[in-house]
């Protein structure tokens, strides 16, 4: 029972920071504007696409609400390390609620931040010209939901190895760009050199980008129950790994 | 007695390093607790083991009747910490602190509200309950962070050098509060500090620390008193006749002239002033002025560690 509790209040405080962070909610609704209207316009006019049947900025559209849950799970999981630097992660941990719940409260208010965000850009869809529908709406929204509590996962999992926010730039080479190139957002996966192909389906964002984009405009490359068990098998993954070794790191006060 | 914390041979190793060193610690209930001893002496280190967050390397302790390790949620339960560094949320009001507290350590649904403006009421917010942290000025913080630690009503509160990086004022206050607090409320208070003063006024009983080991366990007076020097300064207006008849008093342990003052060294000062003025009239010496020296907690770290607490200071 206060376990739950402590779930609630933990997503709640995720929850609530976001909103209170305005600056952060606009940013995050302009920059995939900016790529759906500039980047996807203008690649879009100087090239015709094989394998895109209708217009690119229709077909990087879930690739780009993909990107932003991407960065908004993975950065605000990495901020667990702010937190902790910053002091308010010590007030949690030594609460009597358990280390699991510590990481199921962040990661699923870290996933409601991002799904407002996937929420938004869906209702900005005729912007693109891509027709959304309730089924449309629903389905997406399912699927937003293992897809951004897993990232939230992996921003966990780097905040546990992580001590200070130095090796942000590094998380951001690494780990973040790459898995947001490979996961076919921006070209279709299909009909590629056989090393990226490879990487491309060794990167778990391209089976959500596959996923929403089969729901949102039905080319995806994999069937999509294939792309959702990964999807959610993969968020199941990370949360557990998460809940593992953020219970056996060790804190000081200091 | 009893105790509500209690240490058996406590360490923390990390590597080569031993931050914590077979610490044996007896905390009576209801009492004002003060760890004392130099930056980087283990205080901390110390704290973070008896909160549940840092496992000893060995030894064992236990928490109103709970064992650190075995027992951490209920230890976890039955204490309040309020950390050396800030644990604010800069984005939440003090209020939601508080909420968000109460949820969190289980204080049920019905009780939250008057316990949170109980605590809003001792910590004296006002106002600024319902505005984000980020504008309290340094000594509103601790207070919240203090009233944060007390709303699930613990047994044991930890305060990790409370009034760090405060003013004097502020200071003053927060001490006066935690006095208030401890003869109020059935709380037990363990406290860390480096400051002689606080430590003094503060607390029933002191561990003095330095280098991971306990070098001195007793209430301040106590501690004082184990110096054995208390300094009587006196004036008289024949001083040669004074120091030869004074000379013969067995209780003077030394005497030191500085100019016009007559410095001696007594055990128990306080009883000897009327003592030695009753003398002085006896040999018809007549007392210009008597002036009763305790050594302060600085004298007795010095004494014990052989050397100051803030080097430099």
């Amino acid at each position: 029972m206060s376990e739950w509790e402590g779930i609630y209040t933990i997503w709640f405080r995720e929850a609530l920071r976001y909103i209170r962070y305005r600056s952060r909610i606009l940013s995050s609704i302009v920059t995939p504007l900016l790529w759906l209207l500039i980047f996807g316009t203008g690649l879009g006019s100087a090239i015709r696409f094989a394998g895109i049947a209708g217009s690119y900025k229709a077909f990087i559209f879930p690739g780009i609400i993909g990107q932003t849950i991407l960065f908004t799970s993975i950065f605000s999981g990495v901020s667990v390390i702010m937190d902790r630097q910053y002091g308010f992660l010590k007030e949690i941990m030594v609460a009597p609620v358990s280390r699991p719940s510590i990481v199921f409260g962040k990661a699923l208010g870290i996933g409601t931040a991002s799904i407002i965000q996937g929420v938004i850009l869906l209702l900005l869809s005729f912007v693109v010209g891509v027709q959304m529908t309730p089924v449309i709406f629903i389905a997406s929204f399912l699927l937003m939901i293992p897809i951004s509590v897993g990232l939230a996962g992996v921003g966990l999992l780097i905040a546990t190895f992580t001590d200070s926010m130095e090796g942000f730039n590094l998380i951001m080479s690494f780990i973040v760009l790459p898995m947001f190139l490979l996961s076919g957002a921006l070209f279709p996966v299909t009909g590629l050199p056989s090393f990226l192909q490879v990487a491309v389906y060794l990167d778990p964002l391209t089976y959500g980008v596959d996923a929403l984009r089969q729901v949102i405009i039905g080319q995806g490359a994999l069937p999509l129950y294939e792309s959702t068990f990964v999807v959610v098998g993969f968020a199941v993954f990370t949360i557990v790994l998460a809940a593992i070794l953020f219970s056996k790191k060790e804190q000081n006060l200091m | 007695m009893d105790y509500i914390i209690e240490t058996h041979d406590i360490s923390k190793v990390y590597g080569d390093f031993t931050a914590v060193d077979s610490i044996n610690l007896k905390v009576p209930r209801n009492s004002i607790y003060g760890v004392l001893g130099p930056n980087g002496a283990g205080k901390t280190t110390l704290i973070s083991m008896l909160c549940t967050i840092l496992h000893p390397t060995s030894g064992s302790a236990t928490v109103n009747g709970y064992d650190v390790m075995k027992d951490s949620k209920e230890v976890r339960k039955s204490i309040g910490v309020v950390f050396q560094s800030r644990a604010l949320d800069d984005i939440l009001t003090g209020r939601e602190h508080l909420e968000m507290h109460a949820a969190l350590y289980g204080v049920p649904n019905s009780l939250r509200k008057q316990r949170i403006e109980e605590v809003l009421d001792l910590i004296a917010l006002g106002e600024k309950a319902d505005e984000f942290t980020k504008t309290y000025s340094g000594g509103m913080k601790r207070r919240l962070e203090i009233g944060r630690g007390l709303i699930h009503h613990p047994k044991v509160l930890f305060l990790d050098e409370p009034t760090l990086g405060l003013d004097p004022q502020t200071r003053e206050s927060i001490w006066e509060y935690i006095q208030k607090l401890n003869q109020q409320e059935d709380i037990t208070v363990l406290m860390s500090t480096h400051y002689m003063e606080e430590a003094d006024k503060l607390c029933d009983e002191i561990a003095i620390i330095n280098k991971g080991h306990i070098i001195k366990s007793d209430s301040p007076k106590n501690l004082k008193h184990e110096l054995k020097a208390d300094i009587i300064t006196m004036k008289v207006d024949d001083k040669e006749k004074f120091l030869n008849e004074v000379k013969k008093l067995d209780f003077i342990k030394n005497i030191m002239v500085v100019d016009s003052d007559i410095k001696m060294m007594v055990e128990g000062g306080e009883n000897l002033v009327a003592t030695l003025v009753n003398f002085a009239n006896k040999n018809n010496i007549m007392v210009k002025s008597i002036e009763l020296v305790h050594p302060n907690l600085e004298d007795v770290f010095i004494n014990y560690t052989g050397k100051r607490i803030v080097e430099g200071a």
